[in-house]
């Protein structure tokens, strides 16, 4: 017997312990009907794998753990589950909880099991695994799965197993018992712990009042060949309290916030021994357990092998209770363990006593005096705090100060309030105070989370403001561009091929329609204004009539222009659309074919107008061959006139080819991403779509390049297309903005609803643009190839900057041994990544256009630095903040001034037109970038902004979860923000 | 069945703060004992007095502030009140001396901050310094132990004299026989003797030390009684005496003539019982152990001081008082270092 320390503080209470111990373990009798709480440990609630209805058989597993922390659970008897649902479980709120409920046949008819013959052949995650099955949790009173505290991770490394046999709670025998009885299960179970958890040493704690349990304990060790000591401490409780334990047995103080583990001890019950013994090797899952049934109520104290399940009232009639004198049922031991009402309460992996006490022998609680700070409580804290204190700022609700005197290392071992010469119930104020703590917590991160989501959201709204106010000018600055370059090249190139030119100097059938369509949209609106102000009366009527009239006569001139370009295009439609022809044929076909079979049937049925039907089909026969006929004839003729440019066909071709690869690549990992169950299945199904999406778009590009003459003349059709749906996307978002913030100013109940439509739109949104820039570059791209070069080697050079420029802090950082080093490390890495990337992208791209003189590239005095985006877009802002309060002092200004001032607004507005430029290159260089990356900006923001709307949805089904399903919401939260600070990590690298 | 519910722990040890209050007022006994031997009926009168005027005091406010009577009274803290007042007023003290003493104690220093427990000064020690200033020549009109009452040996003023004297039916100058200046008061007021010739010339340092160090021996005896009954811990006496003999032993080493012994400092006025009935009060004190122990030096250290050096003779109620001023702010620094904590936490915690 080796030296034992000392811990601070400690109680005697009378033992009690002499009552039960006088008789044998006696097995408990069969109770008719067993309730199986599906959460008898610490962790997630185990999962029912029966129905009501099914047989079981005694030992069949009938929940399954669900996630890393939780217990399988097993039917301790067969029978016939009868109902799942809930039941009041043995806690102190004396609450309900979902249970399995078995009847038993009375059989207890065993399941087929065996134990395994060799536990070592077995690997050790298979074992644990083996154990996590069996259900085996700690039996000491926590419950905590034993199967997670034997399967510890690399960076714990177990010098010291103690076996916890301290049983230190007054009346508590169940242990004692267990040990005197069955002491080679015991030291079987030791064994197997040993093998996975490989300490150095092993130390069975044990008070020195169980003399007979020591002695049966040496007597099984005898052929062990283990390093165990049992090492006698003197009795005084909480020497079983596992810190306390640990203390005594090994001078090591578990620091605040820390298990064991991380001191290199694990802590385990006897019984927990015991239970991994008989699973193992007996193949029994722990479906039973000793408990203590004591107390003054009862003529026979003793201890009872009792199946999980079992109800309260079956001990104590087997006990013999006298009811006229139960006075308070106590669930473990006096000094932790709780009350309850209820017999029908059951038995479950963690009672380890029940105490019937009479109303002498725990009495009520004598009416609390004021605290006189005697300091008595103080002397037996084994946490060594203040516990008159910590009562003082718990009752005055100085939560604040509490904490500061370390509220949260007490344990709740009881052993002031036993002591506490004015009867008050400090360890209640305790629990108060820490619950309060802890709400009041969860609330703060709440308003924090609030308050993060609603900058993020003013932020994200500025700079989508700004964004937009750059991207109209961009529009417009594009569309003045194209303009001239049109005229240019329509005057340069007007001999050369007719072909060619023949479509761009038609009028844009499509832009038309899109301009009569928007003209007439507004004037919609403008009448709706117009009216509304009517109907309120509201100032500036007039000038809103005057509008709608100007926005009328607009709206007819789109229109007529719209007809006009419309005749003259069915007019001169000499080479009709080859596309149309095909569709045509292939509609005739279909009429045709459906057709046929409705005659067909007809005629089966012997219906009358057959003949009608007949004649109908020849006719649809004959068009059909029309219009193949036609489709065969222009698809000829056109084949002949043009042959397409085979340097964009080549380019489409490989676009083509990319998206290909692109969607194979996004299915593979779909269906990995399904295999394993990732939770993110449903956002990749998603982009895969997408992605599928552009492929198949850029097949039809490629399409459209090939048949010729029309691939010109789709080209801008198209992109005026685009056009308009991403600026009908935009007009919805704006509308369903402007909606959005009436209704939070109004204090609508929708707005949350109405938050949702606004994000899904400007998702739409989003997409449409991408679509449309998607198409926008692929035209741009051979005419901006050496800029785009000299952009990309600009990039390159800034990544390796960059790249030198990290390397070089994480040398000196490794020099000055700074903590930093590993993360700097992988920020090294990324760097170096980008900067290859950029490298390859830089490559690609020369490497396509070879045929542009490498020297003449102005890329060194193009390579500025880095352009700060932000700052660009703020100066826009601050630029048309400017421009604003300029003209309105323009528009109040008096004759005298008003030159100067106008002067003022057009310089104003001519900085504001640069920086707009600035920023819109800037943006160009961004978006530029981020494709050279290989990421889609578009699509990732898209994702950002759904990871963080997974974010606050989880968060908020939290917020209205039970305990129950919280901790697996909690799982999922943690997942969807973790996916989320990913995304708007790689989004804000190209920000 | 009706099972009852409550929270964890089940069980309570026996004991109540009545309890540790009659073990208080058990230990003061011995010294009750010698002090009624050396001066007389006076001080069990006054004791008795204060008891009546203490239980009349605390139910009136209970009364008042709406409690129940019944049970605060059997918490006995009035009761440790009065008997520690009883034995700090001089055993001739008229009876509205004491009267507003124990209001002073009960009503003004307990009560008005919120009762048992809340009160941030020992009432006894209010009350007896507020009586100290205001009325000086009643507080320093010491009786004469009985060695200097009279050569015949065992004389002192008989029961019922005392109360009448108490209650006014006999003049104070009648009985100027049975009173004295105590000692501390004659060193004080020692003029430009050195305190060997004083100690020599005066009759009270001569002859009546020998009165005080009985009594001082006897309510050692009762502190060590509760100190084994664990009432309180040893950190607070030893603290007191210890600083306080420390103290006095180096100035007596250099200047024996200038200053008391350490001896004499130990065993006269209130020393012992300060040290082990009023500055282990636990509901001023500092309240971890190592603030008791700094708690407890500070007392020594004041006493020392203004008896030296200050215009009062004892100081234990000053010091005392002082004390327990600093109490909340020794507290902030002498957490103890909490199970699984690298150091102890210091003071408030900023509010963040």
């Amino acid at each position: 017997m080796s030296h034992v320390f000392a811990f601070h503080g400690g109680v005697h209470p009378p033992e009690n312990k002499r009552q039960s111990t006088r008789t044998p373990i006696r097995q408990a009798p069969l109770p008719e009907r067993l309730v199986l709480p599906l959460s008898q440990h610490i962790g997630a609630p185990a999962e029912p794998r029966v129905q009501v209805g099914d047989r079981v058989l005694k030992g069949q597993r009938i929940a399954e753990p669900v996630g890393r922390i939780s217990a399988a659970l097993h039917a301790p008897t067969s029978g016939i589950v009868t109902a799942i649902g809930p039941h009041p479980i043995p806690h102190a709120s004396g609450m309900e909880a979902d249970c399995i409920i078995i009847d038993s046949d009375g059989d207890d008819r065993w399941i087929e099991h065996a134990g395994l013959a060799d536990f070592r052949a077995l690997g050790k995650a298979a074992l644990t695994d083996y154990i996590r099955n069996s259900g085996v949790t700690g039996m000491g009173g926590a419950g905590f799965p034993t199967d997670v505290k034997l399967h510890l991770g690399d960076d714990h490394i177990v010098n010291t197993l103690i076996i916890n046999a301290a049983e230190c709670e007054p009346y508590i025998t169940a242990d004692d018992m267990l040990m005197r009885e069955r002491a080679s299960d015991i030291v079987a179970g030791i064994e197997i712990i040993d093998y996975l958890l490989k300490p150095s040493h092993i130390l069975i704690g044990i008070e020195d009042n169980k003399p007979q349990a020591v002695k049966a304990l040496e007597k099984a060790l005898k052929g062990c060949t283990l390093n165990i000591d049992i090492r006698v401490v003197p009795t005084k409780y909480p020497s079983g309290g596992e810190k306390q334990l640990i203390k005594l047995l090994t001078d090591v103080e578990v620091p605040s916030g820390h298990i064991p583990a991380d001191v290199g001890i694990v802590c385990q019950n006897i019984g927990t021994a015991y239970a991994t013994a008989r699973a193992v090797h007996q193949g029994e899952p722990l479906i039973s357990r000793i408990v203590t049934m004591t107390g003054e109520a009862v003529a026979q104290p003793q201890n009872f092998e009792a199946l999980i399940g079992t109800p309260y009232s079956l001990l104590l009639r087997a006990a013999r209770v006298d009811t006229g004198s139960l006075f308070r049922l106590v669930v473990g031991g006096p000094m932790m363990g709780f009350t309850v009402d209820n017999d029908q309460i059951p038995v479950i992996k963690t009672t380890n006593c029940l105490i019937a006490a009479s109303p002498d022998e725990m009495p009520e609680a004598p009416p609390a005096q004021e605290c006189i700070r005697c300091g008595l409580c103080e002397q037996v804290c084994p946490a060594e705090l203040l516990p008159q204190q910590l009562y003082w700022f718990a009752k005055g609700r100085e939560l604040d100060k509490a904490r500061h005197h370390n509220l949260f290392d007490c344990i709740e071992c009881g052993a002031c309030s036993y002591v506490c010469s004015s009867a008050i119930p400090l360890v209640q104020y305790y629990r108060n105070a820490k619950a309060e703590i802890r709400s009041d917590e969860a609330e703060q991160r709440k308003a924090e989370h609030a308050r993060q989501r609603f900058e993020a959201r003013q932020a994200r709204l500025e700079a989508e403001q700004a964004e937009k106010e750059a991207r109209r000018k961009a529009r417009a600055e594009a569309a003045a561009r194209n303009q001239a370059a049109r005229k240019d090249k329509s005057v340069a190139a007007a001999p050369a091929s007719t072909a060619v030119q023949a479509p761009a100097g038609e009028p844009d059938l499509k832009q038309l329609k899109t301009a009569a369509s928007v003209a007439r949209t507004k004037l919609k609106q403008a009448q709706k204004a117009l009216k509304n102000a009517e109907d309120k009366g509201l100032d500036g009527v007039d000038a809103l009539r005057a509008t709608v009239q100007a926005l009328n006569i607009k709206a007819d001139a789109a229109q007529q222009a719209y007809d006009q370009a419309l005749n003259a295009q069915s007019d001169a439609s000499a080479a009709p659309d080859a596309k149309q022809l095909k569709t045509n044929a292939a509609v005739a076909r279909t009429k045709l074919k459906q057709a046929e079979k409705a005659l067909a049937s007809a005629r089966e049925t012997g219906g009358d107008d057959i003949g009608a039907l007949e004649s109908r089909v020849r006719e649809l026969e004959l068009r059909a061959n029309d219009a193949q006929k036609a489709y065969d004839a222009a698809d000829a003729g056109s084949a002949g006139t043009q042959a397409p440019d085979p340097a964009k066909l080549a380019q489409l071709k490989a676009d083509m080819d990319a998206a290909q690869a692109k969607v194979d690549k996004a299915q593979a990992a779909l269906e990995s991403a399904i295999a394993s169950g990732s939770p993110a299945v449903e956002k990749m199904t998603a982009g895969v779509e997408k992605l599928r999406g552009k492929y198949l778009e850029a097949r039809a590009a490629h399409e459209a390049a090939c048949t010729p003459a029309a691939a010109p003349a789709t080209s801008p059709a198209k992109l005026a297309e685009l056009k308009a749906d991403m600026d009908a996307a935009q007009a919805k978002v704006d509308k369903a903005q402007a909606a959005l913030e009436n209704a939070i100013a109004s204090g609508s109940p929708a707005v949350e609803k109405m938050t949702a439509g606004v994000e899904k739109l400007r998702g739409k949104y989003l997409e449409a643009r991408a679509v449309h820039e998607a198409a926008c570059t692929p035209a741009a791209a051979p005419a901006t190839s050496p800029a785009k070069l000299a952009e990309l080697k600009a990039d390159m050079d800034a990544a390796q900057a960059k790249a030198d420029k990290a390397q070089a802090a994480l040398d000196s950082a490794i020099a000055s041994g700074s903590p930093a080093v590993e993360k700097m490390t992988a920020g090294v890495e990324k760097l170096r990544g980008k900067y290859l990337d950029a490298k390859t992208a830089y490559e690609a791209a020369g490497g396509t256009c070879s045929d542009v003189p490498q020297s003449d590239t102005p890329a060194d005095a193009d390579a500025e630095k880095p352009v700060d985006l932000k700052a660009l877009k703020q100066q826009v802002s601050i630029m048309r903040t400017k421009l604003k309060k300029a003209e309105k002092a323009l528009q109040d200004a008096d004759a005298g001034e008003r030159d100067a001032l106008a002067h003022e607004v057009q310089d104003l507005n001519e900085r504001l037109n640069s920086a707009r430029a600035e920023l819109q290159s800037a943006e160009q260089v961004r978006i530029e970038a981020a494709a050279a990356a290989g990421v889609d900006l578009k699509q990732l923001q898209i994702d950002a902004a759904m990871a963080r709307a997974e974010v606050t949805k989880t968060e908020r089904a939290l917020g209205t979860a039970d305990s129950t399903s919280a901790t697996d919401l909690e799982q999922t939260l943690l997942q969807a923000r973790s996916r989320a600070d990913e995304l708007s990590k790689t989004l804000s690298r190209f920000e | 069945m009706a099972l009852i519910r409550s929270s964890s722990p089940h069980l309570r040890r026996a004991g109540s703060s009545a309890h540790l209050m009659r073990l208080l007022m058990f230990a003061t006994l011995p010294g009750t004992a010698a002090m009624t031997f050396f001066f007389g009926w006076g001080t069990l009168l006054q004791i008795g007095w204060a008891m009546l005027l203490a239980l009349g005091f605390e139910a009136a406010v209970m009364k008042l502030r709406g409690r129940p009577v019944g049970f605060y009274l059997r918490d006995y803290s009035a009761l440790v009140t009065a008997v520690l007042l009883g034995l700090a007023l001089p055993p001739f003290a008229p009876w509205w001396l004491m009267v507003i003493g124990i209001f002073v104690a009960i009503v003004i220093a307990k009560h008005l901050y919120g009762g048992m427990g809340n009160n941030p000064f020992n009432p006894a020690m209010v009350a007896y310094a507020l009586l100290l200033v205001s009325f000086p020549v009643e507080m320093t009109r010491w009786t004469a132990p009985f060695v200097l009452q009279g050569e015949d040996g065992w004389h002192i003023l008989g029961f019922l004299d005392t109360l009448k004297l108490m209650f006014g039916a006999i003049e104070h100058g009648a009985v100027d026989a049975f009173t004295s200046a105590t000692p501390l008061d004659e060193l004080r007021h020692r003029g430009g003797l050195t305190t060997e010739e004083a100690f020599r010339n005066s009759d009270v340092l001569a002859n009546g030390v020998g009165a005080w160090h009985a009594v001082s021996a006897a309510y050692f005896m009762g502190g060590v009684f509760l100190l084994y009954r664990k009432v309180f811990t040893w950190h607070t006496p030893v603290a007191v005496l210890g600083s306080l003999a420390l103290l006095s032993t180096l100035f007596y080493m250099f200047a024996p003539d200038t200053y008391a012994d350490p001896f004499f400092h130990l065993t006269m006025g209130a020393t012992m019982l300060g040290a082990f009935f009023i500055a282990t009060d636990p509901v001023t004190a500092a309240t971890s152990n190592r603030g008791k122990l700094y708690y407890g030096a500070g007392i020594g250290i004041l006493i020392f001081v203004i008896r030296t050096w200050g215009s009062y003779p004892d100081a234990v109620a000053f010091a005392v008082l002082l004390m327990n001023l600093c109490a909340p702010f020794i507290d902030q620094y002498t957490q103890p270092r909490t199970y699984g904590h690298a150091k102890p936490n210091r003071g408030q915690k900023e509010s963040t």
